[in-house]
Formats: C-alpha cells, sequence, structure tokens
C-alpha cells in the first residue's frame, strides 16, 4: 500500500520518535510511505479552545494536502495519534459547515474516510496484529481519551502489544480514565489537571511496569512529564516505537525526558 | 433552632417593612469566580476529594452492573435522544396540548418567563392557602430560581423534605450534585450537622447511613402529616395525557405530593415528552443511569386533581428562564434533552475531583458546563461562566454515560468558542492562536517556527528536560517537565534519510 | 402580552432560529423515533420464568417474598407477614377472603381514614395493578378497588402486597402498556430507600420500611 503519514505538529517538532517509528515499521511491513512536506497540523488545538474561526483556514490547509497526496495515488493516511485522527474524522467537517463551507466539509468528510490511527491502520486494514517486534520490557498501556472514545480502537493496541515478543504487558488500574492533558486544559486549569496526573501516575507506579505506552505523543508528553519530576525511573514509550522496534533495534533506550544523555 | 425555624424567624422581621432580596434572576446558575479559582480552594480539601472519590467511585460500580443487564441499553438511548429531539422540534405545540390536559383534567397552568415571576406566582399561591410552611420535595428547577428565598421573605418557611436537600438545608450549605446535593458531604459530617440543627435529635445518633436515614424520618414525619403546601418539580410530563411524574426514593415525595391540599408544581418546559408510552424508555434510562439501581423505589405520576385522592388543587408553573435561548441554538438545545440523572457527573474525572461547588451553578458537572453558560448568556469577557465550558479536558467520558447521547465533549468546544467570541478586546491568547494559525498555514513558517525550538535545547541544558516556564506555561511546570527539543525534527529526519524537502 | 403569550412566542422563535438541518419528526405520532429497544421481556407474562425473577428482583431490593399455588392461600400467607401487626387499613374493595385468617382489627379505608387514623395503624394489605420482573417493581392504580388511594400505602409502615400471576409482565414497556395514565400511579421497588448517604442504598426513610410480598400462582400445589 501507499500510505501517507501525518507527522503531527507535536510529533515533528518535539517527539519525533513517534512519526519516525510509524514510517520505519510500515517500511518494514512492505508499504511504501509517503510524507507530503507542506502539512503542519491538524488544528485541534485551535478547535479544542474554541478558536473555531481561526481553526478553518488550518483545517483548509490539512485537507487539501491530503486531498493532493490522495490524487497522488496514496491509498490511506496514517497518524500516530487518536487525537489528531479523531479532529480529522469528527471536527473537521464541523468547523467547516460553522463557516458555511459545504464544499471544503465534504472534501473534509472524503479525506477523513481513509485516515486512520496507527492501530486502526495496522489491524483493520492491513490485517496484521503481529507485526514482528520485539520488545524485552514490562509494559502497561494508558488508552487516550480520543482514540478510546473518539475513535473507539478499542483493543487493538492491545492485540498489537500482545504480539509483541519478549514484552510482558501489565494491567493499568483505572486504564479508562483520563491522564488530565486536555491540551490546553493542563495550562487553563493546571491544578485540576495535575490532580488527574496524579492519580494516573500512582496508577503507573503501582502496575510495577517499566514503559508506560500510549497511542498519543500528547498524552505521553503529560504523563512523561509527571514521572520525569518525580524521578520515577518508569519510561514513555509511544506505542509505534515498541511496534518498530526488533531484536536488532531496541528503542527501548529512547527515552524521551533523558534525550540529552542518549541520542547523539 | 432549625434551619427552618431561622428562616421564619427571619421572614417575619422582613415582613415589617425590610425590602426583598435584590433579584438577580441568574444567581443561582453563576458564581462569583472562574472556574479555576473555585477549583483551587476544592482541589486542596482533602476530606472533600475523598469524599467525592469514594462516592462516585460507588455509583459509577452500580450503574455499570445494571446498565450491563439490559442488551438494549444502546437502542434505549438512541430512543431517549430522539424523543427528546422529537419534543425539542415540536416544543410550543406539545406544551399548548399539555396545558390542555392538564387544564381539562383540573389543574391550572401558569406561565412564568424568568425565575422572579416564577417565585411570584409560587408566592402569591401560598400566601392565598394561608399556609406559613411548605414541604418541598427537591426540584432543580426551584433551586435554580431560588424560590425558598422568596418563600422566606414572603413569610413562608420552605422545608426541604429530600434527604440530601435537608442536609444542605440544615448545614446553610449549597448542593453540589443533581441527584445527591449533600454529596460532599460523608457520614461522619452528616452525623454532626443532625445533631447540631435537628432539635429533636437522638443525642446518641450513630453515623450509620440507616440510623441517619431514621432520624430524617422522625424529624419529618410530623411536618408530612400537617402539611397543607406542598412543592415539587417534575422529571417527566406527558403532553398527549397531561399526566407529570416525579422520581425519587425516599417517599418524601409521595408525602409532599399525596398529603397537603394544594400543589403547586414548577417544571421547566423542556421536562416534557410527547406520549404516554415515551416514559417506557425514560423509567428504564434514568434510575440506572442515576442512583445505578433497576428502578428507584417510587415513582409516582399523576394528572391534575383526582376526586377523593391527594391534594384538590393543582397549579402547574411552566417555566422558560433562559430556555428558549437554548432552544434557539441548533448545537446547544441539545443541552435540553438532560434528564438531570447526573451520570456524567460522576464519571467526570473533573468534577471527582473538583466537586460541585467550583462550578459556581447549581447545574455542575458536564452538563452544567454546557448549560449554565447558554441559560444565562455570557455576559463580556469576565463572565466567570465563560470558564465553565474550559473545565474539560475533553475525555469523552460523559457522552458514554449520558443515558440521551447528548454530546457533550462537542458542545463544550461550541461553547468555547461561544466564550471566545464574547472577548471584547484581543487577549494574549488570541493573539498566540491568530499567530499560530499563521504559521499553521503557511509551511515555509512552520518550519522556521520548528527551528526557533533550538532555544529550548539550551533551556534545556545537559539535564535534557525543561522544569521551569514562564506564565501561563508555568501552570504545567509547576508538576511537569517538558522534554528539550530534540536535535532533529521529523522533517530533517525525512529529508536525511529519504531526501526530498 | 402575557407570560404564556410571551413563552410561546420565544419559543417558536427559537424553535425555528435552532432547527437543525434534519427536518423535525411529523406530527403527533413519532415514525422516525427508532423503537428498537425490547418491547416484551424474554420471559412472558404469568409464567414461571418471569415470577422466578420477579422474586429474585424483589428480594434483591429488600422486600420479602412468599409465593404460593392459588388465591386459597394468600390467607395464610398475609396472615403470616401480619403476625405482628394488630390492625390494618385497606381498600374498599380489597377480597375478603385475603384477610380470612387475620384476627386483628380492619379498617376499610370507606369512609376514607384521617391521616391521623393511618398513621395509628399498624399495615395496609393491597393488591397490585401491573408487576415488572426485570425491576422488581409492582404498580399500584389509586382507581382500582383492591388498591386504593394512594395515602394509605404510605403512611403506614409496614405493607404486604399481593401480586396475582396473570398481572407479572418481564420489561418496562410491557407495564407501562397496561397503565392508564390519567390515574394516579405508585410505582413501588422495595421498600423505602435512599442513596443520599454516600450514594449507599439504605431501606427505610419515610415510606414504609417494611414491605412484604404474596405472590400467586405459577406454583403446582405442595411446591411453595
Amino acid at each position: 500500500m501507499r500510505i501517507a503519514v501525518v507527522a503531527t505538529c507535536l510529533g515533528d517538532a518535539l517527539f519525533p520518535q513517534a512519526p519516525i517509528a510509524t514510517v520505519e515499521l510500515l517500511e518494514r511491513l512492505g508499504h511504501e510511505v509517503v510524507f507530503p512536506a507542506d502539512q503542519t497540523c491538524c488544528g485541534q488545538m485551535h478547535v479544542n479552545t474554541g478558536y473555531l474561526d481561526a481553526a478553518l483556514p488550518v483545517v483548509r490547509h490539512h485537507v487539501e494536502v491530503f486531498g493532493q497526496a490522495f490524487d497522488a495515488g496514496v491509498d490511506a493516511v496514517v497518524a500516530p495519534s487518536g487525537s489528531c485522527v479523531g479532529c480529522v474524522r469528527h471536527q473537521h467537517a464541523m468547523v467547516a459547515r460553522r463557516a458555511g463551507d459545504e464544499g471544503l466539509a465534504r472534501a473534509a468528510e472524503q479525506g477523513a474516510e481513509r485516515t486512520y490511527e496507527l492501530s486502526e491502520l495496522l489491524v483493520d486494514v492491513l490485517g496484521v496484529t503481529d507485526v514482528g517486534a520485539y520488545y524485552p520490557h514490562r509494559v502497561t498501556y494508558h488508552p487516550t481519551c480520543h482514540s478510546l472514545r473518539m475513535l473507539r480502537v478499542g483493543d487493538k493496541p492491545l492485540q498489537l502489544l500482545r504480539a509483541v515478543r519478549g514484552l510482558e504487558l501489565v494491567e493499568l488500574a483505572d486504564a479508562e480514565v483520563c491522564c488530565g492533558f486536555g491540551g490546553t486544559f493542563a495550562v487553563k486549569n493546571a491544578e485540576t489537571s495535575t490532580a488527574m496526573l496524579a492519580d494516573k501516575m500512582a496508577a503507573v507506579l503501582s502496575s510495577k511496569a517499566e514503559v508506560c505506552t500510549a497511542g498519543d505523543s500528547s498524552c505521553l508528553m503529560h504523563i512523561g512529564g509527571g514521572l520525569s519530576r518525580l524521578r520515577s525511573g518508569v519510561r514513555t514509550v509511544h506505542l509505534a516505537e515498541i511496534l518498530a522496534s526488533t531484536d536488532r533495534d531496541d528503542r527501548s533506550a529512547d527515552i524521551v525526558f533523558d534525550r540529552a544523555e542518549v541520542r547523539p | 433552632m432549625t434551619g427552618h425555624g431561622r428562616a421564619a424567624e427571619r421572614s417575619r422581621t422582613i415582613e415589617l417593612g425590610m425590602p426583598t432580596p435584590a433579584s438577580d434572576p441568574h444567581r443561582h446558575l453563576r458564581g462569583t469566580e472562574g472556574f479555576p479559582a473555585a477549583a483551587h480552594r476544592a482541589l486542596a480539601d482533602t476530606q472533600l476529594r475523598r469524599n467525592l472519590g469514594h462516592a462516585t467511585r460507588t455509583i459509577r460500580a452500580k450503574r455499570a452492573g445494571v446498565v450491563a443487564e439490559l442488551d438494549d441499553w444502546e437502542e434505549l438511548r438512541r430512543a431517549g435522544e430522539a424523543i427528546k429531539a422529537d419534543t425539542m422540534a415540536r416544543l410550543p405545540e406539545l406544551l399548548v396540548q399539555f396545558e390542555e390536559r392538564v387544564t381539562a383534567r383540573g389543574g391550572v397552568v401558569h406561565w412564568a418567563r424568568d425565575a422572579e415571576e416564577a417565585n411570584r406566582i409560587v408566592v402569591d399561591l401560598v400566601r392565598g392557602t394561608g399556609a406559613d410552611e411548605v414541604v418541598k420535595v427537591k426540584s432543580m428547577a426551584t433551586q435554580e430560581t431560588g424560590l425558598n428565598e422568596a418563600l422566606e421573605a414572603a413569610g413562608v418557611a420552605a422545608l426541604e423534605t429530600d434527604l440530601a436537600e435537608l442536609i444542605v438545608q440544615l448545614s446553610h450549605d449549597r448542593p453540589s450534585h443533581f441527584l445527591v446535593p449533600a454529596i460532599h458531604r460523608n457520614r461522619a459530617e452528616i452525623r454532626e450537622i443532625f445533631l447540631r440543627e435537628m432539635p429533636d435529635v437522638d443525642p446518641d445518633l450513630t453515623d450509620e447511613p440507616r440510623r441517619l436515614a431514621m432520624a430524617a424520618r422522625a424529624h419529618l414525619r410530623k411536618r408530612f402529616l400537617a402539611a397543607k403546601v406542598g412543592i415539587s418539580g417534575v422529571n417527566f410530563a406527558v403532553a398527549d395525557t397531561g399526566t407529570l411524574s416525579v422520581v425519587e426514593s425516599e417517599g418524601n415525595g409521595r408525602m409532599c405530593l399525596t398529603l397537603p391540599d394544594t400543589l403547586i408544581t414548577v417544571m421547566g418546559v423542556e421536562k416534557l415528552v410527547p406520549t404516554w408510552s415515551d416514559l417506557e424508555v425514560f423509567l428504564q434510562l434514568l434510575p440506572r443511569s442515576s442512583t445505578g439501581e433497576r428502578m428507584n423505589p417510587y415513582t409516582s405520576t399523576w394528572a391534575g386533581v383526582t376526586p377523593g385522592d391527594g391534594p384538590q388543587a393543582f397549579h402547574l408553573v411552566l417555566l422558560d428562564n433562559g430556555r428558549s435561548n437554548v432552544l434557539a441554538d441548533a448545537q446547544g438545545r441539545q443541552a435540553l434533552h438532560c434528564i438531570r440523572c447526573s451520570a456524567c457527573l460522576n464519571v467526570c474525572p473533573v468534577y471527582e475531583r473538583t466537586g460541585g461547588h467550583a462550578y459556581g451553578s447549581i447545574y455542575p458537572g458536564p452538563i452544567g458546563a454546557v448549560l449554565s453558560p447558554q441559560l444565562t448568556g455570557i455576559d463580556g469577557p469576565h463572565d466567570v461562566n465563560a470558564t465553565l465550558p474550559f473545565a474539560s479536558s475533553l475525555c469523552g467520558a460523559c457522552f458514554d454515560a449520558c443515558p440521551v447521547r447528548i454530546d457533550i465533549p462537542s458542545m463544550l468546544v461550541q461553547q468555547r468558542a461561544a466564550a471566545v467570541d464574547a472577548h471584547t478586546r484581543r487577549t494574549g491568547q488570541d493573539v498566540a492562536m491568530a499567530a499560530a494559525a499563521i504559521a499553521m498555514t503557511t509551511p515555509g513558517r512552520f518550519k522556521l517556527a520548528e527551528r526557533a525550538l533550538g532555544v529550548g535545547r539550551v533551556l534545556a541544558g545537559r539535564k535534557g528536560r525543561i522544569s521551569t516556564l514562564p506564565w501561563p506555561l508555568s501552570g504545567w511546570s509547576n508538576a511537569r517537565d517538558l522534554p528539550a527539543p530534540p536535535a532533529e525534527t521529523f522533517r530533517q529526519w525525512w529529508a536525511r534519510t529519504h531526501g526530498g524537502t | 402580552m402575557g407570560a404564556r403569550d410571551e413563552v410561546l412566542a420565544r419559543l417558536r422563535t427559537a424553535r425555528d432560529a435552532g432547527a437543525p438541518a434534519t427536518p423535525p419528526i411529523g406530527v403527533l405520532s413519532d415514525p422516525v423515533v427508532p423503537r428498537t429497544y425490547r418491547s416484551a421481556g424474554r420471559f412472558a407474562p404469568g409464567g414461571e420464568q418471569v415470577l422466578a425473577r420477579l422474586d429474585e428482583t424483589l428480594t434483591d431490593y429488600r422486600a420479602t417474598v412468599t409465593r404460593v399455588p392459588t388465591e386459597d392461600d394468600v390467607a395464610a400467607a398475609v396472615r403470616a407477614f401480619l403476625r405482628t401487626a394488630g390492625s390494618v387499613v385497606v381498600p374498599p374493595g380489597l377480597p375478603e377472603g385475603w384477610l380470612a385468617a387475620f384476627d386483628g382489627a380492619v379498617r376499610r379505608d370507606e369512609p376514607a381514614c384521617t391521616v391521623d387514623e393511618l398513621d395509628h395503624v399498624d399495615a395496609v394489605v393491597t393488591g397490585a395493578a401491573v408487576a415488572i420482573a426485570d425491576t422488581g417493581t409492582f404498580v399500584l392504580d389509586s382507581g382500582a378497588p383492591d388498591q386504593g388511594r394512594r395515602v394509605i400505602t404510605l403512611v403506614p409502615d409496614h405493607h404486604v402486597c399481593v401480586i396475582r400471576a396473570a398481572d407479572v409482565v418481564a420489561s418496562v414497556p410491557e407495564a407501562i402498556a397496561r397503565l392508564d395514565p390519567t390515574r394516579p400511579l405508585t410505582f413501588v421497588s422495595g421498600p423505602s430507600a435512599t442513596s443520599d448517604i454516600e450514594l449507599d442504598r439504605v431501606e427505610g426513610v419515610h415510606g414504609p420500611r417494611r414491605l412484604d410480598v404474596v405472590l400467586v400462582g405459577g406454583l403446582r400445589p405442595g411446591e411453595q
């Protein structure tokens, strides 16, 4: 398949490990990956902060860039993020309709039909749960709110993780409760967000996992930021990185919050 | 002296010529400070957080259990959603039909444009009976209008009879939950309140919930049996039969609806359903979502006046008080579908940690965050209700729990947009968002902006993490690190490994 | 403009302004409300399965249930429940036979009892209009001769309700269809209770604190 990758603005600028792993994983599975270089952001930050007018050109830009990719023969678009795909699927057309742009709304809906979160692409579209990964660590999985309740990915990420050789999957208590990130919520209502984070971190720590994984770098930035502050030693690693790991390329050293000490 | 006794005393003074309290029609729908400030205090109250955590955890488990018993739960939710949407699409016509049926069965229908008008109608009706005390069954509509204060001002003591509402009234507190207004109190605190405020209470009262319930029974029994006027709200009203219903647990509702000579019911206009058979949907959805029971202990239905049984005078007050504003918004009108089950409160991670008082309005939690600002409208950039739609991480748990499928997360986004639209001057955030939108539609600038992140690497230094940020981002860095930006962005990696760009 | 006309005018304007893109649903019927939920329960009305489930759900919410095979067995069951009661009130049309074995004072609510009288009577015995097995509920219809005015089942502290097998349905929709919406109805599911203290259900507030049910039929004689 010919698959276009959405790096996501956060993934492009701050957490490139996730889109890099997505590209390497899909290439390893024999697919052609393209990167539409004009892409920027899906507009979610604007939408969810209430800037629906300002979001309109951002949405239009995304729809146009990936519309061109489809025209150029791309079969599917993938993002290593439940919330970005959630925005594409559930908010783009709404933003367009609110502005009275029905043409853009239709184009957004068409593009959204072939835009997938990583675990959806792997399990539903490519029909694979064992991606041949090797990751010899004790891992717990946090289902992010938007992948769980906007996209309804269900247990697809868990199916993928269970098939990873060497990986010990441990249960996370109250897994389906939000970590408290919520985009600008973490800044506007920082104290409430922190209270939610504290409970999530307690659950992660009591799971005795070495690694907490999820399908969204944003939530991992939040949980990882808290765990880093606690100097807990538990790492946050994107699902794509685990799935891209093999016995020749163990990414477990790819610790986001200790980057300066690790990566050249 | 009981709370109510004190009220009667105060009101006697007022009768001697003191002015009635200044009436802000929205004072029960709008707090005095924004959500973050109110949440700050709530979060610091560890007892409150323990009480809420315990109560919401209990109710979530109970709800999940009884919902799982029904294999047609999703179908019921869809039916509930559709019935309410249909009701809103025909609301004026259905109300006229309903009024006709109630009147034909001996009820008297009154209409109120706002809280003040509703209160005036009720006060006049009570005065007409000569009663100086009324018994009340918990009603969000009369909390919204502040009826108790209006009655007090007119020399009438309003006695709340729902256990949790009684706890709130006795402790001069504010309600913090639809279903259990005293959810923020634990059994030990309730015992303290009873010992302090109930004159006839057994001094050996323990904090065993059963004993506490018995104390409430003893406290209210004589008042019920002597009551001349009852005041109630409504859970569902049926347009084609003129039937009203009250869904309750304790029997205090039955007491108020059955024993007094006069019954006055205050109903928000959105409480209507078109037909009797619609109750087959809502009487399944509400108890399971609300108290997590297959059915609540008591549901009463009545239509007008029944000779020889129950109150022989029945007055119904139909209340607008901002509901027509909400109806005018194609998206926002979904907030009128709410059946006040409080499932969204019980599953909300924000509500669980801050409690209901942080929302200022008597409608707290996720549904309150979209309903309150619509009922009041957002009055300029400093309206505290404009902070409510932001009191959510948009996690979506409320939608999954809502028995009538109100899309609260999408409505929160819409209400955020309304709050932003209310900015009369550009805020720092407005400027930042506009700049970001420009960068995000101009790929060249986006790349430049990414390069600027190199500054972050300097900030992070050798430890590879950023631990302090300037305001407003300090909210983040007070409890969380940020990683240093990477040496290479994704697009740089792509160019290096795949060529192009 | 009066309040009525003004509220209705506001609502008409608002309804039209906020009308969703999809057109509103028909006139006074509702063809597009998707009623794909169960309109009937899994068990047929009056059968053994539905009675067994009712027994279970009533008991679960702290009612005490006695099952008897025939109407002739009701008197003994009622008497057993009323062992501690010296006096009962009954609706005017309660079958005489149900209290045949009770040796305390019986007050028929005709002429109507005062509230004070009701407050001093030990128990009330009634029939029921319909019972719902899924939820452990029975419904009292104040217009029915064996159920009577609402107040007689409210003030006494002990309620004995006799439910006939033919009146037991599985689901809420089946019950709603059997009821008359113009009569005062009371749906009762267990004794008076509250969840107001830490959201845990405890029994015994303002309504009858003791609830006993005699379930008649569906058993072969000798099975009780």
